[in-house]
């Protein structure tokens, strides 16, 4: 009886899974999926390899032990032998695995040798972390952007319903080309992230100070949805990587309207320069800015994580020196997890939300930043 | 754990100065504890901690299931969570197996190879007492303001140097602390064993706990310095204004993880050899057979440990290696299945035509066998590069860990518990509550871990307070497992107290019929002196 407990308890707790992860090898939510790529396949190929071997092995030993302990039981009369070693036998069982194990082995070697091949790529972009986003340059265009969370607070606070994509959604998704080499530049601007998409059996580490190589080449359209991979601090959980992949034709078409905007941007911050906002433009633009950027450490009261994030609210920087506010933005802090904003925001954007850094949560200076007092910061004119 | 107390025949005085002149003289009271040299009273001190340190570090696994039990941030902030993550790790790996193991050491070499004590008794005293404060300086820190460590056991710059909070100077003293602490035990394990074995016992004739034991602490010499380094650079970069691990000032953030990893590997095994030792003694007991391959099981474990040394990277297959270095580390994880494969088909064909039953100790050690295998099997699955590159960093990775950890590590642990606890305490403990124990542990642990495997495969990242919705039926069942494993450990806890208050049936020195060993030549319990003079071994 005991044994029988025994063998259904382990079977109970183990086995059923195990086939229910045989039979379902489809479902992408209990196995590895077969991805987009040429490389993803085969690498999806080589862990389904692996993981039958696994199972093999598992079911000869496994079966072994649970025939001897059928069969070999005291309480059925088994009288012990008196053997304690074979050589023939144990020389055996150190050759075979050696060989199973060349078996894996070479075609893993193949698959990752052509993975690491990074030569002749048609297109290349830069991929830089930094916390808790991504940023893309298009190293043969004009067009960069950077890549956040799209998913509402409310919905992570459980205030509003989750939706489809909860946490796998973002503002701007990067866009690459089907059917060409997309090299992909990785490196961060603080700490280490990784960068994976598990459609492309793509993972590699944004080193912050070195510069990874990773390529895809995907076969179809379509929208592939990844994680950061490496623990990169508070939000680790929260900066996904949204990708699409669109034909040729249609790529191109989206690059130029890329470069396009980004043209036209330029120039309507050039026009915003000779422009004053009034303060309750700046509040109500600052404030946004600050929920959706600043908030991730210095909290949307301002007060940031004491002993982390330091506090905005009613701080020295905040209070009294403007010139430091505006230089800690735009340049960062060396040294600390602050990074520069100069790239992700627009003058006028930082403009608003040092105003409104500078009169909210009772820190009631009265001052007015406007985006010609950045544009004097960082082109000194 | 220990009855030692009333078994003497003399009665004790508070002396405790004289202890070691007088042969069966037990101090009372809290300096007995506080001043011991005696190694079962450490062996015991050391498995208490442990235990204590098990379910506090237990108590943070359940605040992160509690977070994890469905979609959405809940109970805790991500920040606290990450702390948790990190002091649940720093515990179990350094309060509770390595401290366990230690424990068992302290009370098993002696006995095992017919030595009155361990060499270094004072300085055993010490290397349990310094690490009560290690931990407490750890807990310690996640009071102060902007909480404790929160960059994973790991602690990978520079989100440990620049990014960190203030507390990590308590995380890297407390580290260092621990390490002495380490350094020490090992030194008086390779120590004892070089010196103190009975006359006749060579080293071919030791019993594998004590040769897992012998090998594992020289793993421990050898690289919890290195773990010592790596914290030094990691204070300095911090505090100091180095730049080890900072490109900018020349340093190299992945140098931080090579040096981790060449102690984190080996470190792995100090968590795992032990454990084979204890298995390797509790299978032919239970299967009335001698072990299978006596010699070629210490080959395999000293095969495992030198290999431990040039496999560290496999850890780091993500950073952007040459592909050459990529190729060796992978070859040479893939040889390490080659001795760890030979230990578990010893242990089958030691059972092999054995007369077999299945006392609470082989329920464990069987477990053991079948599930340590299964993480040692997902254990190959990721040292194939290519398919790493999709299983590093996710919950397939948390699944690998935990099993040959929890179902490895801490189950031979409670093998072992449960095997020498009547030669501890001279009764039987209550078979029923064991059962109870055992079967509950097994059904919830694989609840808890199994579909970790899952939703790892499907592209769940590890070390996320929240995620992403197709996984969520799952994680909810890795919670309910987590919570029923929990609870579960409690019945352990009132089992070993009803042991040590010396319920139950009075037991032989042999103990269980099949037990072979010094240890089972002495009474039961273990008198608080043993072997004063040394046994003639054959």
């Amino acid at each position: 009886m005991k044994l029988l407990q025994f063998a259904i308890g382990t079977l109970l707790s183990s086995a059923p899974l195990l086939a229910l992860a045989t039979s379902a090898s489809e479902r992408s939510d209990l196995n590895l999926r077969p991805g987009v790529t040429d490389i993803s396949q085969q690498v999806h190929g080589l862990h389904m390899m692996m993981f039958y071997i696994c199972v093999a092995i598992a079911v000869v030993v496994f079966g072994l032990m649970f025939y001897s302990m059928i069969r070999h039981r005291k309480s059925k009369g088994a009288k012990p032998a008196n053997f304690h070693d074979n050589v023939k036998v144990e020389i055996a069982w150190t050759v075979v695995p050696f060989l199973i194990l060349i078996a894996m082995a070479v075609p893993a070697a193949n698959t990752l040798i052509d993975m690491e091949d990074v030569s002749k790529p048609d297109l290349t972009v830069l991929v830089t972390g930094s916390q808790w986003k991504w940023h893309y340059k298009y190293m043969d265009n004009d067009v960069e952007f950077f890549s956040l969370l799209a998913t509402q607070r409310e919905q992570i606070e459980n205030k509003f319903t989750k939706g489809e994509n909860y946490l796998l959604e973002v503002d701007r998704p990067l866009v690459i080309p089907t059917g060409q080499k997309v090299r992909f530049l990785i490196t961060s601007d603080d700490v280490i992230h990784s960068w994976w998409v598990p459609d492309f059996a793509v993972k590699k580490d944004a080193n912050p100070g070195f510069i990874n190589e990773a390529w895809t080449n995907v076969n179809e359209p379509g929208v592939y949805r990844g994680q950061c991979a490496e623990l990169c601090g508070k939000d680790h959980g929260f900066m996904p990587i949204v990708v699409i992949a669109k034909d040729p034709d249609d790529y191109n078409a989206w690059i130029a309207e890329q470069e396009a905007i980004a043209q036209r941007a330029a120039e309507e911050e050039q026009r915003l320069l000779a422009m004053s906002m009034s303060m309750e433009e700046l509040m109500s633009t600052g404030k946004g800015i600050h929920d959706s950027v600043c908030a991730a450490c210095h909290m949307p009261n301002g007060e940031g994580l004491p002993g982390v994030f330091p506090s905005i609210k009613g701080s020295q920087i905040a209070l009294e020196d403007q010139q430091a506010h505006i230089e800690i933005i735009v340049y960062g802090s060396a040294g600390t997890a602050m990074q520069s904003f100069a790239k992700q925001l627009t003058m006028s954007e930082i403009a608003a939300v040092i105003t409104y850094q500078r009169n909210a949560w009772g820190n009631n200076t009265g001052d007015m930043v406007q985006a010609k007092d950045i544009n004097a910061v960082m082109n000194g004119n | 754990m220990s009855t030692v107390t009333d078994t003497a025949n003399t009665p004790a005085t508070d002396d405790a100065h004289g202890h070691d002149d007088h042969h069966h003289h037990i101090p009372k009271g809290i300096t007995r504890w506080l001043l011991t040299t005696n190694h079962k009273d450490i062996g015991t001190l050391y498995l208490w901690f442990a235990f204590i340190m098990f379910l506090v570090g237990g108590a943070m696994a359940m605040v992160i299931r509690a977070e994890l039990f469905q979609p959405g941030l809940q109970i805790i902030e991500p920040n606290f969570f990450n702390q948790m993550t990190t002091v649940h790790g720093l515990i179990m790996v350094f309060g509770a197996v390595m401290p366990a193991f230690t424990g068992l050491a302290n009370w098993l070499i002696p006995m095992m190879i017919g030595a009155p004590d361990m060499a270094l008794p004072r300085m055993n005293n010490w290397s349990f007492w310094i690490l009560p404060f290690a931990f407490l300086i750890l807990l310690s820190s996640l009071f102060v303001e902007g909480g404790g460590p929160a960059f994973g056991w790991t602690f990978y710059a520079p989100l440990s140097t620049t990014y960190s909070g203030d507390s990590t100077a308590l995380f890297v003293f407390s580290v260092h602390i621990m390490g002495i602490s380490s350094i020490m035990g090992a030194i008086n394990v390779v120590v004892t064993i070089f010196n103190m074995r009975a006359p006749g016992m060579t080293y071919m004739k030791m019993p594998l706990f004590v040769w897992t034991w012998l090998i594992t602490a020289f793993l421990l010499i050898a690289v919890m310095p290195v773990l010592a380094g790596v914290v030094t650079m990691v204070l300095t970069d911090k505090y100091f204004g180095t730049s080890f691990f900072d490109a900018a000032g020349g340093g190299d953030p992945v140098l931080f993880q090579h040096i981790f990893w060449f102690f984190g590997h080996p470190e792995v095994y100090i968590m795992i050899l032990p454990a084979f030792g204890i298995i390797s003694h509790i299978v032919p007991t239970f299967s009335r057979k001698r072990l299978f391959g006596y010699a070629s099981m210490v080959y395999a474990t000293a095969s495992i440990a030198l290999l431990s040394f040039i496999v560290w990277a496999h850890h780091m297959f993500t950073t952007g290696m040459p592909v050459l270095a990529e190729l060796f580390f992978m070859v040479a994880t893939m040889v390490i299945a080659v001795p760890t494969g030979v230990k578990v088909f010893n242990w089958v064909a030691t059972m092999w035509r054995g007369s077999l039953t299945f006392e609470v100790p082989m329920l464990f050690a069987i477990a053991f066998i079948i599930l340590f295998t299964i993480g040692g099997l997902s254990g190959l699955m990721l040292a194939i590069v290519p398919v790493d590159f999709q299983y590093h960093d996710t919950y397939f990775v948390v699944a690998h860990f935990h099993y040959v950890l929890v179902t490895g590590a801490i189950f031979s642990i409670m093998a072992a518990v449960y095997y020498w606890l009547p030669k501890w305490t001279g009764r039987m403990f209550d078979i029923k509550l064991a059962k109870l124990h055992f079967w509950c542990s097994l059904v919830s642990v694989n609840v808890l871990f199994f579909p970790m495997h899952f939703v790892g495969l499907a592209g769940m990242p590890r070390r996320i307070p929240d995620y992403a919705l197709q996984f969520a039926d799952f994680n909810k069942w890795i919670s309910i497992g987590g919570f029923a494993f929990g609870l579960s450990q409690l019945i352990f806890l009132a089992l070993v107290i009803k042991a040590c208050r010396k319920k139950g049936e009075k037991v032989s020195s042999q103990v269980w019929d099949g037990a072979e060993g010094l240890e089972w030549e002495i009474p039961s319990p273990a008198p608080y002196h043993t072997f004063e003079t040394p046994p003639l071994v054959k």
